[in-house]
């Protein structure tokens, strides 16, 4: 079974702010890691390759550093890595991301299953795995919890719902999106480290893959951000003191009205 | 790709510090831009003499934009009922239908589906679309998006809104991808923009540390989910008329690649925790699954639920169904109180629009201080006792 898992370089999202006075994103200190939903993604499909037999691809579209993601898959189990990268890329949305996916998967010649993280965690869009899915003409599901059952044609996995799941059956070829409730991710070992270290890394520019340039990049982008800024803090608040009791006492008198 | 002018660069370097994701160094007497540029454009908007732009390929841009109008909301049936965020995208939809001065319309899948028709109606709809089929009863990828295509691109509305819902955020972007249209996840704003009338989305982005607005200048229909309980329903006017249109579905449109084995709705434990006006939410300072039965017992005595931070989940504690949070589920409750929860953005994102927030944590400069309406400094398991016992004290 032919596999193939996107992966995402992203920044450690719970360390990015804005700075007050520039506007900008402070970068300082903020950390570069495999988006973490990509990490059960990519277990899934090792766990799976296991048991049936076959290849894991990681691919990854990035700046060049994001190369690094791609050794981090292999360490963890994956047998090759391809890093989609060119400055044309730049500015991508999630419309633009999901046709230079598409684009990368058939250069690749195709593959029975694609498995995604449900979302990443800078943008929290949960957009390019369904985007890409239609892209490719696949049968999807998103936000799985649970793979039951894998064969040569078909996979059978649960889908969560807001009010519980469901049990799909999808013909393959097919494509999910996976939480984190889905597995355990596994750390690499020091063989898979010593195989990251030396494997080779394909790349793939905007020609190798024989993208439209109308359809990668900011060109490619439908949605533009014309503004970002920091949340509002909420107004009036009262932040009683004293001793415990004092403070329950307060808190009490407040809440009287209300319960 | 950003063009830097050598001739006007000053080398002031004020465009390496504006830049997030290190793609800008002044090495000498110019500016220099490396591969890990996103152009976002911030060192354009920060140079003092103009000496970056930012150029591209033409922007592929749909020839016939003026032809869309009206305002389209998605709304989901399941198990026997509308889903709540559909009665509040219709109110945030009957606000930008008034302003635009169009029609709002509501695209309703399902099996047998026709008698919500005067619910939607009296809840801002002008015409409700039905599109009814037994293949539709169960939500499945492929014949949602089908259906929702066609319905597009015969009605050719202007905007789009969805619920952020498992099914919204599974389908919705299928359907953008296939129209090419440009779609914003998990808008927490919607308006207007007078001048062009222009839909600007803001949206949470990394992890609700940043607010970020979004328009679709080049192609309609504008896309955008909402998360359940952010926009407020309007209230029912039983006295309002609308149209009611049965959808043809395509033949072809009703064959499914994907089959429904089994459907599983969670009970017990597994409440949904929007559904109430009192929430109870318990963090990392619980230090343990135990400090739950404390905040079960607080929740019991208001007869309230009992919600988690992000941490509390990823501890292992409480099941994920109780998250609150940008990753978790977004609550709007009357009285919501935080134990032990320090109150990070990613939380904060998920529960700030609830009418009274009542912190209670050891830490006086945890930011949960700064939204709270009340705040009670001082241990948990020192507070909450005490809390629950002038609590049962008033009752009697």
């Amino acid at each position: 079974m032919k596999i193939i898992v996107c992966v995402k370089q992203v920044p450690d999202a719970k360390d990015v702010r804005l700075d007050p006075k520039t506007n900008t994103l402070a970068r300082e200190g903020v950390e570069s890691i495999m988006n973490p939903y990509d990490r059960h993604a990519l277990e899934e499909a090792v766990a799976i390759k296991e048991q049936q037999g076959g290849t894991v691809t990681v691919i990854t579209m990035g700046p060049p550093q994001a190369e690094t993601v791609l050794r981090e898959a292999i360490a963890c189990g994956a047998d090759e890595g391809v890093l989609i990268s060119d400055r044309a890329f730049a500015g991508a949305d999630t419309w633009a991301t999901s046709y230079t996916l598409a684009r990368a998967v058939h250069t690749l010649g195709g593959c029975d299953l694609i498995l995604c993280g449900k979302q990443a965690i800078d943008g929290d869009t949960a957009q390019v795995g369904p985007g890409l899915a239609c892209r490719l003409q696949l049968p999807f599901a998103t936000c799985v919890q649970k793979t039951r059952k894998v064969t040569e044609e078909a996979i059978e996995v649960e889908r969560m719902m807001d009010d519980g799941f469901d049990v799909l059956r999808l013909p393959l070829p097919a494509l999910m999106t996976v939480v984190k409730d889905i597995n355990e991710p596994r750390v690499a070992s020091l063989k898979g480290k010593m195989k990251a270290k030396k494997a080779e890394i394909r790349r793939f520019s905007a020609a190798d893959i024989g993208a439209d340039p109308q359809c990668i990049g900011l060109a490619g982008s439908p949605t533009q951000v014309v503004r970002v800024f920091s949340p509002e803090p909420r107004g009036d608040r009262r932040i009683f003191s004293g001793s415990v009791a004092e403070q329950v006492d307060q808190l009490v008198a407040c809440l009287k009205a209300h319960l | 790709m950003l063009i830097i002018d050598s001739e006007k660069c000053t080398a002031c370097g004020i465009c390496e510090t504006s830049c997030a994701f290190g793609a800008i160094s002044v090495p000498a007497d110019c500016a220099v831009v490396n591969e890990s540029c996103t152009l976002c454009g911030a060192c354009v908007d920060n140079c003092p003499v103009g000496a970056l732009r930012i150029e591209t390929a033409d922007k592929r841009t749909q020839a016939d934009l003026g032809e869309y109008a009206g305002i389209m909301v998605f709304a989901e049936y399941r198990h026997g009922k509308i889903a709540p965020v559909s009665h509040e995208l219709l109110g945030i939809g009957r606000k930008l239908a008034d302003q635009r001065g169009v029609k709002l319309s509501v695209l309703l899948p399902g099996g047998a589906v026709a008698g919500y028709a005067g619910d939607l109606i009296a809840a801002g709809a002008d015409t409700v679309l039905l599109a009814e089929h037994p293949m539709l009863e169960q939500f499945r990828e492929d014949l949602y998006a089908g259906v929702l295509e066609q319905v597009i691109r015969e009605q050719k509305p202007e905007v789009v809104l969805a619920g952020a819902t498992a099914i919204g955020r599974s389908v919705i972007p299928y359907v953008a991808t296939a129209i090419g249209a440009g779609l914003t996840a998990d808008c927490t704003r919607l308006e207007i923009r007078e001048e062009d009338g222009m839909l600007l989305q803001t949206r949470p982005a990394f992890g609700g540390n940043i607010m970020a607005t979004i328009e679709c200048p080049q192609t309609r229909p504008q896309m955008a989910t909402v998360r359940p309980k952010v926009m407020a329903p309007a209230e029912p006017d039983p006295s309002r008329t609308g149209e009611v249109i049965a959808v043809q579905i395509a033949p072809h449109l009703l064959q499914s690649k994907i089959e429904v084995l089994e459907t599983v709705v969670n009970t017990e434990d597994q409440v949904n925790i929007q559904e109430f006006e009192t929430l109870v939410a318990g963090g990392r300072g619980l230090d343990s699954a135990k400090g739950f039965e404390l905040i079960r017992e607080l929740a019991g005595e208001l007869g309230g639920a009992v919600a988690a931070s992000r941490a509390a989940v990823d501890s292992g504690w409480i099941p994920y169904p109780h998250q609150v949070g940008q990753t978790g589920k977004t609550v709007s409750p009357k009285l919501y109180i935080a134990c032990g929860i320090s109150g990070a953005v990613q939380h904060a994102v998920g529960m700030q629009s609830a009418e009274i927030v009542v912190a209670i944590n050891r830490d006086q400069n945890a930011p949960i201080f700064d939204i709270a309406t009340y705040g009670v400094v001082g241990d948990l398991y020192e507070v909450v006792p005490q809390l629950i016992k002038r609590l049962q004290e008033i009752k009697k």
